[in-house]
C-alpha cells in the first residue's frame, strides 16, 4: 500500500507543513468560543478554503480541522456524540482538496489534547483516554487521512494513550508536544525526554517534534535538543508566527513572513525535516517559508547565539536539559521521603 | 513501618523541626504526612490560623517559588496542592469556629469556549494554599455566569483563565460588560493563561496579568492589601 505521506517523507529533502487553523478561521468569521470543528459540517466551503490556502502557498501536507475532535473537547459544545461525523467531515474535505491538487499533498488528521489531566495526578484514566482517541482516530481514518497527527501534547501519559489508540486504528502517526514552560512542556517533559519516549512505541511515530510553544527561537532550541539525542527519526518543527498581540479586538501574531522564512531555513539547518507554522501562521508566511526552503541551500546547524540574532531572544535561559536540568536552579525543598 | 533512613517519626520532632519537615513533605506531595503534622500541631495547642500560615502557607510559598522558577512543574505542584488540601480539610471547620482573619476571596473561572481548567485549578489551589477563599465556577463561562457569581459571593478578586488564542478575547467581553454595568471598579480583575501576556492584560482592561499561579498569588496579596489600605484610609 502506498501512502502519500510516507512517499513524500522518503522522496523529499524537507517537507513544508501548514500554518495556523484557528487564526485563519477567525479571519473567516469564526467567533471566539465557538468550536472550529462544527464548521466541517456547517461551513464546509470555508474549511476547504483553509486547506486550499495551505496547498496554494506550497505546503506538502496540511492538518485537518479536527484538533478539538475528541469527545472530551466536543462535549463543551454538546457535540460529544458527533465525534465520528465531525472528524470524518473534516478529513473528507481535506482528502478532496488534496486529491484535486496537481502535486502530491498529504492529509494529516489532527488530534489535539483532551484538555484533561490524566491519572495519577488528574482524573482521566488511561483506558478512557485511549477510548476517546481511538474513536477520533477511526473517524479520521474513515474520512481518508494519510497519517494521524497528534499535537500540542504536554503529558507523556496522554502521548502514550494516543499512541495506543492509533495502533488500535492501525494507522501511521506523527506526534508533537508543546514546549512552553522554561524549555519544557507544562508537565516538565524536556526535548531529550521526548526523543527517548517516542522510541518506546510500537509502531513508533513516523516523525516527532514540537509545535506551538513560545515563538520561533524557543522551538529551534528544542529541535536542536532532539537532534542532540542522535535521533534518526524525522523531526517536526511547527512554531508560532511570533508572539500574540491584542490589536483592535483581535489577536495578532507579530512574526512577519520574512521572519518565518528565516525560521524555516534555520529549522532545516537545526535538523528538522517537516517544517511548518502554528498559531498566527497565515498563507503569506507559508509562501515565504516555501521560498526559503526552495531557494536557500542547507547550512550548518546554527548556534544558540545565531538563533537569537536572527529570530530574537529565548523566553527562558535554559531548555531544561543537560547539566542544569533544573532551569532555575536547585530544588529548595523536599528530600524524596518515601511513604513508610 | 520502618523504611530505612527515610523513616521519620513526626511526633518526636519539636515544633520547629516539625514545621521544617512539613515544608519538605508538602514539597514532596505527601498528603498523609501533612495531615498527621497538622493534627500533631493541633494537639500541641497551635491555633488553626497559625498552622495554616506558618506550616501550610509557608510550605506552599516555597513550592510556588520553585514553580515560578521552572524547577517544579505542574505534576509536582498538583501533588503538593493535594497534600495541602488534606491539611486544609482538617483546619477549615476550625478556622471558621475561631473566627480567623481572612486573606481575601476570589471568584475564578475559564471563559466561554474554553474547557481547559489545568491553569485555573492550579491558581485555585495556590490561592487556597495562600489562605484565600476561592469560588471556582468551572469552565466555559459566559459573561452571565461571572456576573452572577460576583453578585452572589462579593469577592475581592475576579480571576479569568483561557488557554486558547480562540478564547482569550472573550475576557474583554466580560470586562466590557462589567464597565457597562458600572461594576468594574468593585473588583480586582486578574487574568491568566498560556497565550496571554502583560500587554494583552492591559489592552483588555484587567488589573493584572498573571504569568503563572505563583505570580497570581503574589499579585492577589498585593492588590488585596492595597485595597484594604485604601478602605481604611
Amino acid at each position: 500500500m502506498t501512502n502519500t505521506f510516507i512517499t513524500l517523507l522518503e522522496s523529499k529533502d524537507a517537507l513544508l507543513a501548514d500554518g495556523a487553523t484557528g487564526t485563519n478561521l477567525f479571519n473567516m468569521g469564526l467567533q471566539s468560543g465557538d468550536a472550529p470543528e462544527l464548521w466541517n459540517v456547517d461551513e464546509p466551503k470555508k474549511i476547504e478554503a483553509l486547506y486550499q490556502g495551505s496547498v496554494d502557498a506550497g505546503s506538502d501536507l496540511f492538518l485537518t480541522n479536527t484538533f478539538g475532535g475528541t469527545a472530551a473537547r466536543l462535549k463543551l459544545h454538546d457535540a460529544q456524540r458527533r465525534v465520528r461525523e465531525l472528524n470524518m467531515a473534516g478529513a473528507e474535505l481535506g482528502r478532496n482538496v488534496a486529491d484535486r491538487a496537481e502535486r502530491k499533498i498529504a492529509v494529516a488528521g489532527s488530534v489535539g489534547p483532551t484538555g484533561e489531566i490524566m491519572e495519577p495526578v488528574g482524573e482521566l484514566s488511561h483506558a478512557l483516554a485511549v477510548e476517546m482517541f481511538h474513536e477520533q482516530a477511526e473517524a479520521l481514518k474513515e474520512g481518508g487521512v494519510d497519517v494521524l497527527w497528534l499535537e500540542t501534547i504536554s503529558a507523556p501519559e496522554e502521548f502514550r494513550a494516543a499512541a495506543e489508540a492509533f495502533k488500535l486504528a492501525d494507522m501511521p502517526w506523527c506526534g508533537t508536544m508543546s514546549f512552553d514552560t522554561a524549555g519544557r512542556t507544562m508537565m516538565g517533559v524536556t526535548s531529550a525526554d521526548m526523543a527517548k519516549l517516542v522510541e518506546d512505541f510500537d509502531p513508533a511515530p513516523l516523525a516527532y517534534g514540537a509545535n506551538c510553544g513560545t515563538g520561533a527561537s524557543d522551538i529551534l532550541r528544542t529541535v536542536l535538543g532532539f537532534a542532540a539525542q542522535g535521533t534518526t527519526r524525522p523531526i517536526i518543527s511547527k512554531g508560532n508566527a511570533g508572539i500574540p498581540k491584542y490589536v483592535d479586538g483581535h489577536i495578532h501574531y507579530d512574526g512577519t513572513p520574512e521572519l518565518m522564512g528565516e525560521y524555516a531555513a534555520m529549522a532545516r539547518d537545526c535538523g528538522a525535516k517537516i517544517i511548518g507554522g502554528c498559531c498566527g501562521t497565515m498563507p503569506e508566511h507559508l509562501r515565504a517559508m516555501r521560498e526559503a526552503l526552495d531557494t536557500r541551500s542547507r547550512g550548518d546547524a546554527p548556534t544558540l547565539d545565531q538563533i537569537v540574532s536572527v529570530l530574537g531572544p529565548f523566553s527562558s535561559d535554559s531548555d531544561g536539559t543537560g547539566d542544569d536540568a533544573s532551569a532555575g536552579g536547585e530544588r529548595r525543598r523536599g528530600r524524596g521521603r518515601r511513604r513508610a | 513501618m520502618s523504611d530505612d533512613a527515610d523513616d521519620i517519626i513526626l511526633a518526636e520532632l519539636n515544633d520547629e523541626e516539625l514545621v521544617q519537615q512539613m515544608f519538605d513533605d508538602l514539597y514532596d506531595g505527601l498528603k498523609e504526612e501533612i495531615e498527621e503534622g497538622v493534627n500533631i500541631l493541633l494537639e500541641r495547642g497551635w491555633a488553626p490560623y497559625k498552622i495554616l500560615t506558618e506550616a501550610l502557607v509557608g510550605g506552599m510559598t516555597i513550592v510556588g517559588a520553585d514553580f515560578r522558577d521552572g524547577i517544579l512543574f505542574v505534576p509536582e505542584v498538583l501533588l503538593a496542592a493535594n497534600a495541602m488540601k488534606g491539611g486544609m480539610a482538617i483546619l477549615k471547620p476550625l478556622l471558621a469556629e475561631t473566627g480567623a482573619p481572612r486573606m481575601g476571596s476570589m471568584v475564578i473561572g475559564t471563559v466561554k469556549g474554553d474547557i481547559h481548567d489545568i491553569g485555573k485549578n492550579l491558581v485555585s489551589m495556590m490561592m487556597e494554599g495562600a489562605g484565600f477563599e476561592v469560588v471556582d465556577i468551572g469552565i466555559n463561562n459566559p459573561v452571565e455566569n461571572y456576573l452572577e457569581a460576583l453578585e452572589e459571593h462579593k469577592p475581592d478578586i475576579l480571576g479569568m483563565s483561557a488557554l486558547l488564542t480562540t478564547t482569550m478575547p472573550y475576557m474583554k467581553v466580560v470586562i466590557d460588560t462589567m464597565v457597562e454595568q458600572g461594576k468594574r471598579d468593585d473588583y480586582i480583575v486578574l487574568v491568566g493563561g498560556a497565550p496571554l501576556n502583560e500587554e494583552f492584560g492591559k489592552a483588555i482592561g484587567a488589573d493584572g496579568y498573571c504569568r503563572d499561579a505563583a505570580v497570581a498569588v503574589e499579585m492577589a496579596k498585593d492588590f488585596v492589601s492595597r485595597k484594604h489600605n485604601q478602605m481604611s484610609a
